[in-house]
């Protein structure tokens, strides 16, 4: 059995805004997330910005018990879980409470409360843990919330393949509404990584921008940290017609691939084939697609390799399409990055606007596409893709078609 | 007669005091006669509770006395036998 599945709901939280009506503004409008860390005293990092979900507040959002008994990636996750739901304007009945799915992905999980723990033994010489420890901090803590919220028994599970997470419960989630072993999915993914524990550990990589997210451009030195959440509805594109539900697009088709190369450098040979992978799995011819979300996420490696591996899949084509990054706007949310770029390229196929890559200045060598600098497009495309690439090879890459 | 729910330094003040805090509940809707079951608190809630009493009290409570837990009173007789051990120890 295999079945069109249609995008028919959208949830985020991130830097751009609480909810997906201002994530889009933001995009379209070309407003950027990206801003001075706060909650820290300048001079802690050697990085000195952040995209931060400053405007969202989990006790406004959830009441204080709730907000309580979640850490903050199954918050944002859990809020942008009830948006998705709301938005696709779900029926629900027994069947289809069994009969779905949910998928998240996460590259950290509940790290806050691992922080907190963790300060307590090793420096207050503390040796209680707070009960909510382990509930809090489990990667399966989004997922789980979401079941229960909407009573949902059917599949439910968590993946973290780091910055490919969200990528990969995305296509894992479309398989199961495509085969027909689902009439329904919840899925995307969430990542808080603004603890001081998570951000010494990336400060130490030294991937972070001391400046801010420049992708494909000669300048650019690193990437932007960045918090979010993000689930989308899926459902069998005839379901969805039939009910009238407002359909963004297809999700039309999933590629995976291992580099099998460096524990953090990229390959462009992985990031081809997952790309390949995603139009066959669409039947997509290359000619077809208009527009790439690329990982984009501003350092030296990812650009160039991700351009080269355009040009290889694309052909003569490569020239002819659009490529951004909007982790220009909203950051490198890691585990939740697939989740907003999937929602940014199918909002971008449903409103016809393409959103920029934003802090362009010249070309980086090597980066030779139209990476749409600085203003959003008018543009009406057929098919579009979603690359994530993921430290430690993991390439996960989704495509979508107008419907 | 002094009100039991009052926010006192009595056991029993400071006891309701954590268990609304901790529960997100207004202090008013507890006695010292309210069972967990009406006030809806789960063997979760009853963790976190017992957690934050032994903050409050500096005390350790035994697990076998944590899961005997029923009501508000159990857990303010509780703490002064605690307290009382911890005094005359």
């Amino acid at each position: 059995m295999t079945r069109r599945v249609a995008i028919t709901g959208i949830g985020t939280v991130s830097s751009l805004g609480t909810n997906c009506a201002q994530f889009w503004n933001s995009l379209r409008s070309g407003v950027t997330g990206i801003k001075p860390l706060t909650g820290y005293t300048p001079g802690t990092f050697k990085f000195a910005n952040g995209a931060q979900a400053d405007a969202f507040d989990p006790v406004a959002a959830l009441g204080g018990k709730e907000a309580s008994y979640l850490d903050r990636f199954a918050q944002m996750g859990l809020v942008a879980a009830r948006e998705a739901v709301a938005d696709a304007g779900i029926i629900w009945t027994d069947e289809l409470r069994e009969q779905s799915v949910i998928v998240t992905g996460t590259s950290l999980g509940g790290k806050y409360s691992e922080d907190e723990g963790y300060f307590n033994l090793y420096s207050e010489k503390h040796s209680r843990f707070n009960p909510m420890s382990i509930p809090k901090a489990m990667m399966n803590a989004l997922t789980s919330r979401i079941s229960i919220e909407f009573g949902m028994i059917g599949p439910a599970w968590t993946v973290s393949t780091a910055c490919s997470s969200s990528n990969h419960a995305i296509g894992q989630a479309f398989e199961q509404v495509r085969n027909g072993s689902a009439e329904l999915a919840l899925a995307g993914g969430s990542d808080a990584p603004f603890t001081q524990g998570v951000m010494r550990a990336w400060e130490a990589l030294r991937v972070i921008s001391p400046t801010t997210c420049r992708p494909f451009s000669k300048d650019r030195d690193g990437l932007i940290l960045g918090e979010a959440a993000g689930i989308l509805v899926l459902e069998p594109l005839d379901a969805a017609q039939a009910r009238g539900a407002r359909i963004y697009c297809e999700l039309a088709g999933f590629g995976m691939s291992s580099d099998a190369h460096h524990i953090t450098q990229p390959s462009s040979s992985g990031a081809a084939r997952a790309m390949r992978a995603a139009l066959k799995s669409a039947g997509l011819g290359r000619e077809q697609v208009g527009y790439i979300n690329a990982h984009g996420t501003g350092t030296l490696a990812n650009d160039t390799t991700e351009t080269a591996a355009i040009h290889d899949v694309f052909g003569d084509h490569a020239k002819r399409l659009a490529v951004s990054s909007t982790k220009s706007a909203h950051g490198h949310t890691l585990g939740a990055a697939g989740a907003i770029e999937a929602a940014a390229a199918a909002l971008a196929m449903h409103h016809g606007v393409l959103p920029a890559t934003l802090n362009f200045t010249v070309p980086g060598g090597g980066c030779d596409l139209d990476y749409i600098p600085n203003e959003a497009r008018a543009a009406t495309v057929e098919a579009a893709l979603s690359n994530s690439f993921a430290f430690g090879g993991l390439n996960a890459v989704l495509a979508f078609r107008r419907v | 007669m002094s009100d039991p729910a009052a926010p006192n330094s009595t056991t029993a003040g400071r006891v309701i005091a954590v268990i609304a805090k901790t529960q997100h509940i207004a202090p008013e809707a507890l006695t010292i006669d309210s069972t967990f079951e009406e006030l809806k608190i789960d063997s979760l809630d009853g963790i976190n509770i017992v957690f934050a009493i032994e903050e409050e009290f500096s005390i350790e409570i035994p697990d076998e006395q944590a899961k005997q837990i029923r009501t508000v009173r159990d857990v303010v007789d509780g703490v002064d036998k605690l307290l009382a051990a911890k005094a005359s120890a």
